[in-house]
């Protein structure tokens, strides 16, 4: 009787992902199977597909195009990560910070930069030996960027919870270096492996901001639903190339859970941490790997940055702020990064609270029965759902006629429930990572001493979790303010954000303006990553005491 | 309130402080508590020894509140409390992890139930304090749990327990998590201050030593059932199963059958007297169980009747007493292997030295084979 209130908060989860997920990708697949005066179709629009030899160009090009981003980022990855993890190298928290810039930056960033430098008035056109940057080359270069942190995490979590005494044990057999490498430190981290190549792959097929800025006339599947939707106003084609977009990121989900499933048992609880020993021929070429690696990221960030102070490129390279008046370039100005940080904000505001408090109750306040299991499955998803497909899902949704909620469409509200929805899957994963660590006790001894669950709730567990509640509020800030994918679909005149605007100056030719817009959007993002950090020193100092022994 | 009017009346006769009458835990297939009954008196402090998936965590649950029965009823004090969350019980419980608070100082995390009107500041202040002197932990009251030793947790989590001073104290494996010296020093002390308190408690544990030594009755349970409850010494010395006899204290096992004169077992051939066998049928299967202690070795065996050789396999030496194993060879060829503690003089005896062996006829404890 005491859980119902309890319950009500399932059910206010389950509503908020309902309306912003379910519905509107429920809506996506309808449309699919629809004629354009919305009688059934059955098979016709995916035939319509399958015999346009354009659109199927686009899927196979989508393919072979992320193929080859995973294969050059996740060695990549695994050797900055191996680097940072298991070699003694000098100043590592910087190159961490380093690996972790492009997550704060819109994907568009590292394409802009790039036609800086090699594009049709790029300076270092040259290099391309005649080439064209705007297709496949620049689509892998520019998706190396922005892929490379979400391998290199993955992978140097997997391969720092090294098992020191797997290795005492295979040197004491007198392995060597190469077999101790083949039998030991690669097994353990190949469920890294399969989730950095999954996440990478994904990540390129699903991406709408590099092809779209990058891309020229190359054609892949996330600039073909926009095609079909914005420029052919076929909503029902866009559904069947948004249902086509679906698979592969749905099959790096299965992927990616299969491999999570496995992973949990590889490391015990006694293990024994792996401290790394100086070795100047391992250490020496992963040092001038990660500089490189470093340079890399440090130097497409710097080339934007650069890119948006100069005054007209390529012929007056003189610097100026001029391009950060965007009132210049866009009726809206300096209002649509207004607008990215309002609704950034209360994605956080709500986003934070609503996963956190929906995994506490899924795992210890009311747990069990059938909505708790529906929940945890619909929590899951959004990880499965291009950003594009639920942008599509949105606004076939929230623009139906009989739709009674049809009013939020193009307001900052629908902006909000669409990112939260969209980002939902990490930060549930990650509170109920951090809720699972404590000991399951607690809420009973709390009920045997007649303290309230809620209670027990608000003093030990929220507390105990600070430091995840800060990184899950962080997690939602920076994906709201990047977003491009999904919100595409869903602004209104007055509800711009700063994302999209970026998108619209490079359409309108204004690559300077458009690289002074991300580097504010990255501006932002820094300037909260930067707060979360002084901040996690307060709250560690406020509530983190205890851990000290 | 109504529960309090419709008590059986063999309840209020008898007046035992918790009653668990045929209770029964399914989890899917499995059937953790089949038809548990139990009343403990008030006052008491009474152990679930069992080995691990018996039922005995599931039983204490129960009680709790914390996994409701799936059919029987919980009466607490006189009042049905089978269906109460457990907000509304009246208990203290200490979990083997004792689920200490890590965040909240040993203040807090004793002081934690001690909330309401009930209990203003000043209040809660004293009865804090009390409790500190109490558990013995007045000058680490301002540290955290992770300050802590695993013993000075455990006094925590017990000073938490028993805060609000409940009627029943609920103990789950409470010291399993402690090294051996520190554990049999605590648990003494749990005991002193169950007597001193007079609170009724109920704890499971899978250590036999440890239930019989701080119990006044002992619930020795197996597959989700009660075999026996009694106090230590019956449980050990009148074991009510075959389980019983085998799982509390040492011994060895055998099977036979009962032979024709009265007292007399058959073991594939061999023939030992044995008191127990009695008023039992000629030929009923049963299982013979004698104790280490009980076996006669040497010229005291030969006194005997029934004596048999068996030889020397090897010794271990446990301090106060040497325990000899043994193989017997029975006539049907078989080999028997048997614990005998070694008289002094016997104590040295090396491996294949034969031996004379004879159980007492009235320790020998025998049960009736299951079909």
């Amino acid at each position: 009787m005491r859980e119902a209130p309890l319950r009500a908060g399932l059910w206010l989860a389950l509503a908020l992902l309902g309306i912003g997920l379910v519905l509107p990708l429920g809506t996506v697949l309808l449309r699919a199977f629809e004629d354009a005066e919305g009688g059934f179709a059955g098979l016709a629009n995916i035939l319509a597909y399958a015999r346009t030899p354009a659109l199927r160009l686009a899927a196979w090009n989508s393919l072979w195009t992320a193929a080859l981003t995973t294969l050059l980022t996740v060695p990549l990855a695994f050797l900055y990560a191996y680097g940072l993890t298991r070699a003694c190298l000098p100043a590592r928290p910087a190159f961490r910070a380093v690996m972790l810039l492009p997550v704060l930056a819109p994907s568009l960033l590292p394409a802009l930069a790039l036609i800086t430098l090699f594009g049709n008035q790029g300076l270092l056109r040259g290099m391309l030996g005649g080439g064209s940057l705007y297709g496949p080359v620049g689509i892998v270069a520019a998706q190396v960027f922005y892929c490379f942190p979400h391998a290199a995490i993955i992978l140097s979590v997997a391969l720092g919870m090294a098992d020191a005494r797997l290795y005492e044990a295979a040197a004491a057999l007198r392995a060597g270096r190469w077999r101790v490498f083949w039998t030991v430190t690669l097994p353990g981290a190949r469920y890294g492996l399969v989730s950095a190549t999954t996440v990478v792959f994904t990540l390129v097929v699903t991406d709408f901001g590099i092809p779209k800025v990058i891309g020229g006339q190359f054609p892949v599947l996330a600039t073909d639903v926009y095609k079909q939707v914005v420029g052919l106003q076929n909503f029902n084609m866009g559904a069947v190339v948004g249902l086509v977009l679906l698979l592969p990121a749905v099959g790096g989900f299965l992927l990616d859970r299969w491999a999570e499933g496995q992973r949990s048992a590889t490391l015990s609880g006694r293990a024994v941490a792996y401290q790394p020993r100086p070795r100047p021929a391992r250490d020496v070429p992963l040092l001038l790997l990660c500089l490189l690696v470093a340079g890399f990221l440090l130097g497409i960030v710097g080339v934007a940055c650069w890119s948006s102070l100069i005054r007209f490129w390529p012929w007056n390279l003189s610097l100026t702020l001029d391009n950060y008046d965007f009132a210049r370039f866009d009726a809206a100005g300096w209002g649509t990064v207004w607008t990215s940080v309002r609704m950034a904000a209360w994605v956080a505001l709500i986003g934070t609270p609503l996963a956190f408090g929906t995994a506490w109750l899924l795992e210890r306040g009311a747990p069990g029965g059938l909505l708790s299991s529906v929940l945890r499955f619909v929590a899951g998803l959004p990880l499965a759902v291009p950003g594009l497909v639920l942008g599509l899902g949105t606004i076939l949704f929230f623009n139906h006629p009989a739709n009674p909620l049809g009013f939020l469409y193009g307001t900052l509200g629908l902006l909000v429930l669409n990112s939260l929805v969209h980002f939902y899957t990490v930060p549930h994963l990650a509170a109920v990572t951090a809720i699972r660590q404590l000991d399951p006790e607690f809420e009973a001894v709390g009920a045997s001493l007649r303290v309230p669950a809620l209670l027990t709730f608000a003093r030990v567990t929220v507390p105990i979790c600070l430091p995840a509640i800060l990184d899950i509020a962080v997690y939602f800030f920076v994906n709201a303010m990047t977003t491009v994918s999904a919100v595409i679909f869903l602004y209104g005149p007055e509800t711009k954000p700063a994302s999209i605007a970026v998108v619209h100056m490079d359409e309108a030719g204004q690559a300077s303006a458009a690289a002074a817009m991300a580097c504010a959007i990255l501006g932002v993002t820094v300037a909260v990553k930067l707060a979360q950090l002084a901040m996690a020193g307060v709250v560690e100092r406020a509530t983190q005491g205890w851990r000290a022994r | 309130m109504s529960a309090a009017l419709e008590r059986p009346p063999a309840l209020v006769a008898a007046a035992p402080y918790l009653v668990v009458e045929q209770v029964s835990k399914r989890f899917g297939t499995f059937q953790a508590l089949d038809h548990v009954s139990l009343a403990v008196e008030p006052g008491e402090f009474v152990s679930f020894l069992g080995p691990s998936g018996c039922g005995k965590t599931t039983l204490l649950r129960a009680i709790a509140g914390l996994d409701p029965p799936s059919s029987g009823r919980i009466a607490q004090g006189g009042r049905d409390i089978t269906h109460l969350p457990p907000g509304r019980r009246d208990f203290g419980i200490v979990f083997q992890s004792y689920a200490l608070f890590p965040n909240l100082s040993v203040t807090a995390n004793i002081g934690y139930g001690l909330r309401g009107r009930a209990w203003p500041r000043r209040r809660r202040e004293e009865r804090v304090a009390e409790l500190l002197a109490l558990v013995g932990l007045a000058e680490h009251a301002a540290k955290y749990p992770a300050q802590l030793s695993g013993g000075q947790q455990q006094r925590v989590a017990l000073a938490r327990a028993l805060a609000s001073e409940p009627g029943l104290l609920l103990l789950d494996e409470p010291l399993s998590a402690l090294d051996a010296i520190v554990r049999q020093h605590l648990r003494g002390e749990i005991r002193a201050l169950q007597r001193r308190l007079g609170v009724t408690t109920v704890m499971v544990t899978h250590d036999q030593e440890e239930a019989m030594s701080v119990s006044d009755r002992v619930v020795v349970m197996s597959r989700g059932r009660i075999e026996q409850v009694g106090t230590p010494e019956a449980i050990y010395r009148q074991p009510a199963s075959a389980f019983v006899a085998g799982f509390v204290g040492r011994s060895s096992h055998v099977s036979a059958t009962v032979e024709a004169p009265p007292g007399l077992l058959l073991v594939e051939g061999l023939r030992l007297p044995c008191a127990a066998a009695r008023p039992l049928l000629y030929g009923t299967p049963v299982e013979a169980f004698i104790r280490p202690e009980d076996v006669r070795l040497g010229g005291a065996a030969t006194a005997l009747p029934g004596a048999f050789d068996a030889e020397v396999t090897h010794g271990e030496f446990l301090g106060p007493v040497c325990r000899l194993s043994l193989e017997a060879s029975l006539p049907s060829g078989r080999r028997w292997r048997l614990e005998a503690d070694a008289p002094p003089e016997l104590a040295r005896a090396a491996p294949g030295t034969v031996l004379p062996v004879a159980f007492p006829a009235e320790r020998v404890m025998v049960f009736p084979a299951d079909a």
